[in-house]
């Protein structure tokens, strides 16, 4: 615990990401009483105040029909961590589940869990998301149905390959010539060798669920208005380029601050955890 | 003596890429009930085959073996899971880095039901006294240990089966050579105590002579030589033998003298 701490604190990177995403994570928390104005979240207008360049107290400005840009990054931020959680609960433990059945059992299960595997991995995985909800209403559940459906094949490649490797190793051995069931044999002996490269790409993941998230609300295809997304502020904002740039730029360094904080977090991570990638 | 463990004219190739590989060639040997045999021979020489066909790993192409005058199915029942354990030879990787040294040595206990569930945590703590180590090292992860104490734990692990044979493969060869001594001590003493027989896989004859009673001398996945100890070494009948001895590292005049008689015969083949 201390020598993490200590690699934590001693990279300023690190430190960084921690910073960033901890502040990303209170203010989605406590949005309803950081946010300047908590009731543009929903359907405001306030036309008096519509397009406003960033003054005070509009501190990114406001959008179209006059609500404060910096309230509405807030709770498009709740709706975009909760995402991120949704969808790797969802996706980790299929895909981990996939991948220790293939690995260790083998033979033509492997064969047949692993080309399923890469039929999923071979499709652009936007264009996964993008045809999913195509035949789906677009909402924020279908979104996040469709990020989990392309994101699983990932953690069952990744704990495959640790599970060959692992099945070789003579505690597999012991623990199968003493007559452990193939059950704990994956769950109790291999997985828990897999779960520091399991979580260190959780947390890098996280923020390429948010942005691969946000690319499908930017299509059109996420969360619907007036809920308030990063992905459909930028795409909204994108027709007033340059002219009203904060309508865009702000809720672009938004994405860009989660996604970069989680990959710092993930990278301090994988050195206290020891994980070569 | 009784024969616990019968191996019948055992063959086993492994097919490698189009081409075969005969590892076994025709094995037959029995292992008495309470003795220990010590199989030893190069690397290659099938020694490593031989144990994992007795545990089950491996099915041989051909032959059989007979447990306690019953043969051997392909699909060991947990009760022959039980009856014939291993000790492996890395205690590095036979221990899950991830788990506490106790919940290794209660598997045992919990895949075959040994005790009731609130005493498990207990037998526990005397498998670990057994074998010398202090009781509160359960919850210990492997990582906090040395080699020896390891390996100890791996022959805690063994013993909580309560098992009739244990296949001994290489068990000190990761050790160094004063925890090889009392590692051996500790084998030759639970044996003693518990009435186990041995399958004792080693490259090493010094170990040999210190703890076998009879030795299996393989060379090229045949056995080409089982005699008992002081037989063998006193009179080593096949050629191979003899150069396998005569490898041996010597400290002493005696041995030296030993060695050079040995040798004689050999070199004269040439």
């Amino acid at each position: 615990m201390k020598r993490a701490l200590f690699i934590l604190l001693r990279n300023p990177l690190s430190v960084l990401g921690l910073t960033l995403v901890g502040l990303v994570v209170l203010a989605a928390v406590f949005a309803d009483y950081v946010a300047p104005f908590p009731d543009h979240k929903g359907a405001v207008v306030d036309f008096l105040n519509f397009n406003k360049a960033p003054e005070w107290p509009y501190l990114f400005g406001t959008d179209l029909v006059g609500r404060d840009i910096f309230s509405r990054i807030l709770f498009a931020y709740r709706i975009s961590l909760t995402l991120g959680v949704v969808v790797l609960a969802l996706a980790v433990p299929v895909g981990v589940t996939v991948g220790l059945i293939a690995g260790y059992i083998g033979g033509r299960t492997e064969f047949v869990l692993m080309r399923i595997t890469d039929v999923f991995l071979s499709i652009p995985p936007l264009v996964l998301a993008m045809s999913m909800m195509g035949l789906l209403e677009p909402s924020l559940t279908n979104g996040m149905m469709a990020v989990t459906v392309m994101w699983w094949p990932w953690y069952a490649r990744l704990v495959y390959n640790l599970t060959r490797s692992e099945r070789e190793e003579g505690y597999v051995l012991a623990a199968e010539v003493i007559g452990a069931s193939r059950l704990h044999v994956m769950f109790r002996e291999i997985l828990p060798n897999c779960v520091p490269s399991i979580l260190t790409k959780m947390t890098i993941d996280f923020g390429f669920v948010i942005l691969i998230a946000s690319s499908l609300s930017f299509l059109g295809l996420g969360v619907q208005p007036p809920t308030p997304d990063l992905g459909s502020m930028v795409a909204e904002g994108a027709k007033y380029l340059p002219d009203s740039w904060w309508l865009t730029v702000f809720p672009g360094l938004a994405i860009l601050v989660v996604v970069f904080g989680f990959n710092l977090i993930g990278d301090a991570l994988r050195e206290i955890l020891g994980v070569d990638q | 003596m009784k024969p616990l463990l019968q191996v019948i004219d055992v063959t086993k190739t492994f097919d490698a890429g189009g081409t075969s590989v005969r590892a076994l060639d025709g094995v037959s040997f029995s292992v008495s009930a309470g003795e220990c045999l010590a199989v030893v021979g190069e690397s290659g020489s099938g020694k490593s085959t031989i144990a994992n066909i007795v545990l089950g790993i491996y099915q041989p192409t051909s032959g059989a073996l007979l447990f306690q005058d019953k043969e051997l199915p392909d699909v060991r029942s947990l009760a022959l899971k039980q009856a014939i354990q291993l000790v492996q030879q890395n205690p590095l990787s036979s221990l899950n880095p991830r788990r506490s040294v106790g919940a290794s040595i209660r598997l045992a206990l919990d895949v075959h039901a040994i005790g009731d569930r609130a005493g498990r945590k207990a037998r526990v703590g005397e498998l670990l006294e057994e074998v010398g180590l202090p009781a509160d090292y359960a919850d210990r992860s492997p990582a906090a240990l040395s080699g020896g104490q390891r390996q100890r734990v791996a022959i805690a692990r063994a013993l909580a089966c309560q098992s009739e044979l244990l296949v001994l493969d290489e068990p000190t060869s990761a050790l160094d050579v004063l925890v090889q001594a009392r590692v051996l001590k500790l084998l030759a003493d639970i044996r003693q105590a518990r009435r186990l027989t041995y399958i004792f896989i080693t490259h090493d004859l010094a170990v040999v002579r210190n703890i076998a009673d009879r030795v299996a001398v393989f060379e090229k996945g045949r056995l080409v030589e089982i005699a008992p100890t002081a037989d063998l070494f006193a009179n080593p009948s096949h050629p191979y033998t003899r150069r396998l001895i005569s490898a041996v590292p010597v400290t002493s005049r005696r041995e030296a003298e030993l060695r050079d008689r040995l040798q004689e015969p050999l070199d004269a083949d040439l």
